[in-house]
């Protein structure tokens, strides 16, 4: 035993000095928490809150590359009211989120509960999954525009040249309701391992002696399936839903590497609209604009998930009937 | 000669790892340029000079090689230490923003276009070396003399050292298949020639996509070869016209021939495409021909073989109806050491450094002095030939306003490759699409 702890279990024996103002000032609690966050607040202050304030402001501003511009009020706002493209852009994002997640959900699910079995070389298997996830964006675009290329596509090779059920090569791209669709498959094919991951584990957490007695009470797979596995499921599912829509609302690198909002802007999203109008287009202000105006859109859908599917009473104490 | 000098390409790819100064530096003295004998401004360089050098990163190897070479020259001519950052082309506006408005970072930035339109305040006038240039190497083409100065006046506020351009690029055998041994200069027999091609099996093909550099050439082409313009010398809106409706409609025609798909091309689709034999018939630049004569695959080089360019047709132009895209070197007004600067970019245009450069890159960035034209490599290969003069043409984007960030604009949001495309698919008629982009084009143009 050394001296340190024969001291703490003999405090009586120890007489303490007077505390210093520092070490006062440490022992109080609020200002301890207050310590401990500030690098934490520090990093969101300077990484999140300035730049989001900084592109709130550009959008009431004529600001350009190159020239800093003056507040302007809310005309990029009252022009983009008019823009027949940036509204194009805004029922594209919401359609193309609304499609692509109801579509990410539903095979993700699906998987989730195929790896939930006991299937053979079940790890390699959960890994595979995840390659899509994995993969950058940037590259699985680039493969896929490969795909759907007019002149290059390993579909329509497969479909004209192997199978000879068609005449002529798809033009996936070349109109817009074909073009949205092609897009919307990529998205969900990206986005089925996030979504069948997340749910398998929450799959994992559900006690199997739940399922053993409703076995015995004679209920059927769906039943089980519908009782069991969807609600204790719904947690998880309210968390991957809201970072889901989120991530598929603010989508870029698809449709940026794959048709830069072409055919005649059908494709556009709001945030490859920002970008184009901001970066090449030199429109700060009017960039920002279109970027900002997806804020209200994020925290409505995020509301909507969190609170629409979340909502349950268990999660707040009591019982779920 | 030329053609050692395009064999030396290899050897000096080879030997950038090492030194590769001594190579070029053998490089004989360009002999075949005329020039004139001038004076050079009298711009002594700044004790313990040293200059940073932004410019855009290499599409074709040569431009890297070439150019590092050449400011190695500079440096053991002139003793100016110097850094060259390669910035990809996207970043190269916002960098450049960053450096005019911090007002420290590079010396030199070599942009594009107008981009020294929007920093004239803060870059430093270039009016001596560009007279001198011009005088020596027999004037400026007109493209350059646009990019170069101010709006109506003799003041030059920046250097432009060469032009990507984007003439008609085919296939010479299909094309002589059809009946012709070189491409119409008409409309209606350029479209001829199309529908000629396509029942072949060897249509033509020009992006109508979101292509920055295709599909806006392509587009631009037909307004100008309709005598159509986008905005008239006062700066005003001027795309409403019965010009514009014409090119439109001619559009939609050439659309029927032309191969599907082209509605979703980028700037490389026509590119492969046409080496992958799919195509017969497109406007680009020299990257085509470039790529296949250096493959070593000889089913590409039997490509490159079979392959010439030709200037876009001038249908009711009186000439080419084609621009280029100007690398141009700005002196910034915060520079240590502005003669230096001056001196770099006099260095980087003199005969012994731009022969090279404009030779080995085969065209890729065309002359915008005169005198370079008549360099004997052009002749050497007929298919770079139509690249010589590229920057003689009176057009350029935005025209025939004011140069200015505004045209920038309207080229990045493809307002005109989108106004063409929905009316070559029939989905709007030609006046709603005029009328939507005059709409957005004024926009641009208000505050400029």
């Amino acid at each position: 035993m050394d001296a340190t702890v024969a001291m703490a279990t003999h405090p009586a024996s120890f007489v303490r000095k007077p505390d210093s103002w520092l070490t006062k000032l440490f022992d109080y609690k609020p200002f301890l928490v207050f310590l401990c966050m500030l690098p934490t607040a520090g990093l969101l202050l300077v990484f999140l809150t300035y730049p989001l304030g900084l592109g709130i402001w550009l959008a009431f501003t004529d600001t350009t590359i190159g020239q800093s511009g003056s507040f302007i009020g809310f005309e990029n706002f009252e022009y983009l009211m008019e823009d027949p493209v940036f509204w194009l852009s805004v029922t594209n994002t919401i359609f193309y989120t609304a499609i692509a997640t109801a579509g990410k959900f539903a095979l993700g699910l699906w998987l989730a509960l195929l790896l939930n079995n006991h299937i053979p070389l079940k790890a390699f298997l959960r890994a595979i999954v995840l390659l899509p996830w994995i993969v950058p964006t940037v590259l699985s675009s680039i493969a896929w525009w490969w795909i759907y290329s007019p002149q290059f596509s390993i579909v329509s090779y497969v479909i004209v040249d192997v199978l000879h059920l068609r005449d002529t090569y798809i033009n996936f791209l070349g109109e817009p309701w074909p073009a949205r669709w092609s897009l919307i498959v990529a998205n969900i094919w990206r986005g089925i391992p996030f979504v069948a991951i997340t749910l398998l584990a929450g799959l994992q957490t559900i006690s199997p002696s739940l399922y053993e007695a409703a076995l015995l009470d004679g209920a059927s797979g769906w039943q089980k399936f519908r009782r069991i596995t969807v609600p204790l499921l719904m947690p998880i599912l309210a968390v991957a839903l809201t970072l889901s829509v989120l991530f598929t609302f603010s989508d870029f690198q698809l449709v940026y590497a794959i048709t830069r909002g072409g055919p005649f802007n059908s494709t556009h999203l709001m945030a490859t609209l920002a970008f184009q109008r901001a970066i090449p287009g030199s429109q700060l202000g009017e960039g920002a604009a279109i970027a900002v105006s997806m804020i209200p859109f994020l925290i409505g859908a995020t509301i909507l998930c969190l609170y629409g599917v979340g909502r349950r009473k268990w999660q707040q104490g009591s019982d779920n009937d | 000669m030329s053609i050692t000098r395009r064999d030396s390409l290899a050897l000096g790819v080879a030997a950038i790892g090492g030194s590769s100064a001594p190579l070029f530096g053998a490089h004989a003295a360009v002999t075949d340029v005329p020039m004139a004998d001038v004076k050079p401004p009298n711009l002594p360089i700044e004790k313990g000079a040293s200059l940073h050098v932004l410019r855009p990163a290499k599409f074709v190897a040569a431009d890297e090689v070439v150019f590092k070479a050449n400011v190695e020259k500079f440096t053991a001519a002139t003793g100016v230490q110097m850094k060259v950052d390669w910035v990809s082309w996207e970043d190269l506006g916002p960098q450049t923003a960053v450096i005019a408005n911090t007002g420290a970072g590079a010396d030199i930035v070599i942009g594009f276009s107008s981009s020294p339109f929007i920093y004239t305040s803060k870059i430093v006038d270039m009016t001596d070396v560009a007279t001198y240039l011009g005088a020596k190497y027999g004037g400026w083409y007109d493209l350059a003399t646009t990019y170069g100065t101010k709006w109506k006046t003799k003041e030059w506020i920046s250097i432009p050292m060469g032009g990507g351009t984007g003439p008609t690029v085919y296939r010479t055998s299909w094309v002589r298949d059809a009946g012709y041994d070189k491409i119409p200069n008409d409309h209606e027999g350029f479209l001829l020639l199309c529908e000629k091609l396509q029942k072949m099996g060897h249509p033509c093909g020009f992006s109508l996509g979101h292509a920055v550099g295709d599909g806006n050439g392509f587009v631009s082409w037909a307004l100008w070869s309709h005598n159509a313009r986008m905005i008239d010398p006062d700066g005003r809106v001027a795309i409403e016209s019965k010009e514009t409706i014409a090119a439109l409609k001619y559009v939609a025609r050439l659309y029927k021939t032309m191969i599907p798909g082209t509605l979703t091309w980028l700037d490389v689709s026509n590119n492969q495409a046409y080496l992958a034999g799919q195509i017969g018939l497109t406007f680009n630049g020299i990257s085509i021909y470039y790529a296949a004569k250096n493959s070593s695959d000889p089913a590409q080089k039997a490509i490159a073989a079979d392959t010439s360019h030709q200037l876009a047709p001038f249908g009711l132009s009186k000439r080419a109806p084609q621009s280029a895209t100007p690398l141009n070197a700005m002196v910034f007004k915060h520079s240590k050491y502005p003669n230096a600067a001056k001196e770099f970019i006099r260095f980087m245009m003199e005969a012994d450094q731009y022969g090279p450069w404009l030779s080995e890159c085969l065209g890729y960035w065309c002359n915008p002095l005169k005198a370079y034209s008549q360099m004997k490599f052009w002749d050497a290969d007929p298919a770079v030939k139509p690249f010589a003069g590229a920057m003689d043409t009176p057009f350029y984007d935005g025209y025939a306003g004011p140069v200015s960030a505004a045209s920038a604009a309207v080229t990045a949001n493809y307002t005109l490759v989108d106004m063409f495309a929905s009316v070559a698919t029939g989905t709007v008629t030609p006046e709603a699409a005029v009328k939507q982009a005059a709409r957005q084009i004024q926009r641009y143009y208000k505050g400029a």
